[in-house]
């Protein structure tokens, strides 16, 4: 086959095909166009203000439940979060959007899972000159993944996984005293996200999942610059940057529901590759009554540890308290929280969550001068 | 007349772990190869031990020839290199969706996907996408 020449510049060789519109582009034009619609996506939106304090969710997740394709294998690529600190960076130099940014990590104490990972995080550190904070489950639960996991088993271990992550996410938030975090989020997970959600029947999850801000617990604001962008571009822009990312497994059971979400959504776009922005488009239009929006239970805050929850404890509470006492397996229903209750007294001595709320000292690595 | 080509193949994005961990791997192919991609290195062998999954199974092996493509290659390197689970690497006589295929650091998309005609020392790149955390 003769050489593509691009469609737009209508000059260098074409070296990818869009999957969202199908223009066949070149490298430099490619860089373009992505990094244009990721600022795009961040003006329309009107995500950050000048000064703003934002913290990039460098956990190498996606601050959901782990998501899975490969049964009983996890693959994590850090080419998301990686992504989004290097076009972040270049889009605030560029356009002076005037803000702060800051890595934050979480270690969830996997052994050789996340430590490989959690190296490239420091490279990344120094490569883009930001400030990084990594907080670990450990220091923060009492508790490891493999400690969780030789307790409980591999089945359910991604509930913990994904509630502690998340928590972990906004109480490091918290320490750096940012306004802000955004994640790795590309167009691929949300249109997942409206999928299950409409499998589920969970209309009140299916009305906020296509939001491209949300400010949920506390005060600080989560978004997901990369809302429009295609998990396929994510990985060819790393590549063709050669950004510094790493993929690995995770030993851990998967969420395998997603796991089918995903490979259906994935046989839809190999169909058709508009199907993942159609998908989002469709989650937008849905329009949720009222009285469905507020089906949420009234929030109030944690008795325990301060954190923004529906119940009198917060989930990892909960789960923090079923680990403790030795019936984390059972206690992720409501149900099973009741029969725990019933079981006896909570003991005395449980742990409290640092909550790490507006902190005067905040310590933080700094980059290392080289 | 070389009889064969040589291929070079890079798996990343955690493909390289259904390929014993390596990322890098050069495989020589013939240049003519079974249209039904049949992957016996001696066509005239039949009774080789190819996975009797979805492979498509002609009579004899002693069929028709095609120039090597890219479906070829990955049917070569499903029957040759691939340690374990196949199922993760190919779907419906392709690849995988969700896995990233570049030709010569092109997207093979822009270059007729499977029915690419390799060339002596080509570079082939899987990368995954299939990805949680």
């Amino acid at each position: 086959m003769a050489p593509t020449s691009c469609s737009l510049c209508r000059d260098a060789k074409a070296i990818l095909k869009r999957p969202k519109t199908g223009q066949q582009i070149c490298k430099d034009c490619f860089f373009f166009v992505f990094e244009t619609e990721v600022h795009h996506t961040i003006t329309e939106a009107e995500l950050f203000k000048s000064g703003d304090r934002v913290a990039i969710g460098a956990s190498g997740g996606k601050g959901k439940t782990t998501a899975v394709i490969w049964p009983d294998m996890l693959i994590v690529l850090m080419a998301d979060s990686t992504v989004l600190a290097y076009v972040m960076k270049t889009l605030n130099d560029r356009y002076n959007y005037g803000l702060e940014l800051f890595l934050l990590s979480i270690d969830e104490g996997i052994t050789g899972y996340r430590d490989d990972s959690l190296e490239t995080v420091k490279r990344n550190q120094q490569q883009y000159d930001m400030p990084l904070k990594i907080l670990s489950y450990d220091e923060l639960y009492g508790w490891t993944m493999d400690a969780i996991v030789e307790q409980i088993g591999k089945k359910n271990n991604c509930t913990f996984c994904g509630v502690f992550r998340r928590q972990a996410l906004d109480r490091g938030a918290n320490s750096l005293n940012v306004d802000h975090i955004v994640t790795g989020h590309n167009a691929d997970d949300i249109a997942e996200t409206v999928l299950m959600n409409i499998m589920r029947g969970d209309i009140a999850r299916l009305g906020r999942c296509t939001l491209i801000c949300t400010q949920g617990e506390d005060t600080i604001k989560r978004s997901k610059p990369f809302k429009y962008a295609y998990e396929k571009e994510i990985v060819m822009y790393a590549y063709f940057k050669k950004l510094d990312y790493f993929s690995t497994e995770c030993i851990y059971s998967p969420d395998a529901y997603r796991g089918h979400a995903r490979t259906f959504l994935k046989d839809l776009e190999a169909a058709r590759p508009s199907a993942i922005i159609d998908i989002i488009h469709s989650g937008e239009a849905f329009e949720v009554k009222e009285e469905i929006k507020a089906a949420q239970k009234a929030q109030q805050t944690c008795k325990r540890c301060g954190y923004m929850s529906s119940n009198d404890l917060c989930k990892a509470c909960t789960l923090l308290e079923g680990l403790e006492r030795g019936m984390a397996s059972s206690v992720i229903t409501d149900r099973a929280r009741k029969k725990m209750d019933a079981m006896g007294p909570t003991p005395e001595n449980l742990r409290t969550i640092p909550l790490f709320r507006s902190t005067p000292t905040i310590t933080v690595e700094m980059p290392s001068q080289s | 007349m070389a009889s064969t080509i040589s291929i070079n193949i890079v798996f990343s994005g955690g493909l390289e772990l259904l390929f014993g961990n390596e990322r890098n791997h050069s495989v020589s192919i013939p240049n003519f190869v079974p249209s039904d991609n049949s992957t016996c290195s001696t066509p005239s062998s039949s009774s080789s031990s190819t996975p009797p999954s979805d492979n498509v199974v002609s009579s004899t092996g002693a069929g028709d020839t095609k120039a090597a493509d890219l479906e070829y290659l990955i049917y070569h390197l499903r029957d040759h290199l691939l340690k374990e689970r196949p199922e993760l690497f190919m779907e419906n006589g392709t690849i995988r969706p969700g896995i990233l295929v570049l030709i010569n650091d092109t997207d093979w998309e822009l270059e007729g996907e499977g029915s690419y005609q390799l060339c002596d020392n080509d570079e082939i790149l899987f990368i995954s996408t299939l990805h949680g955390g």
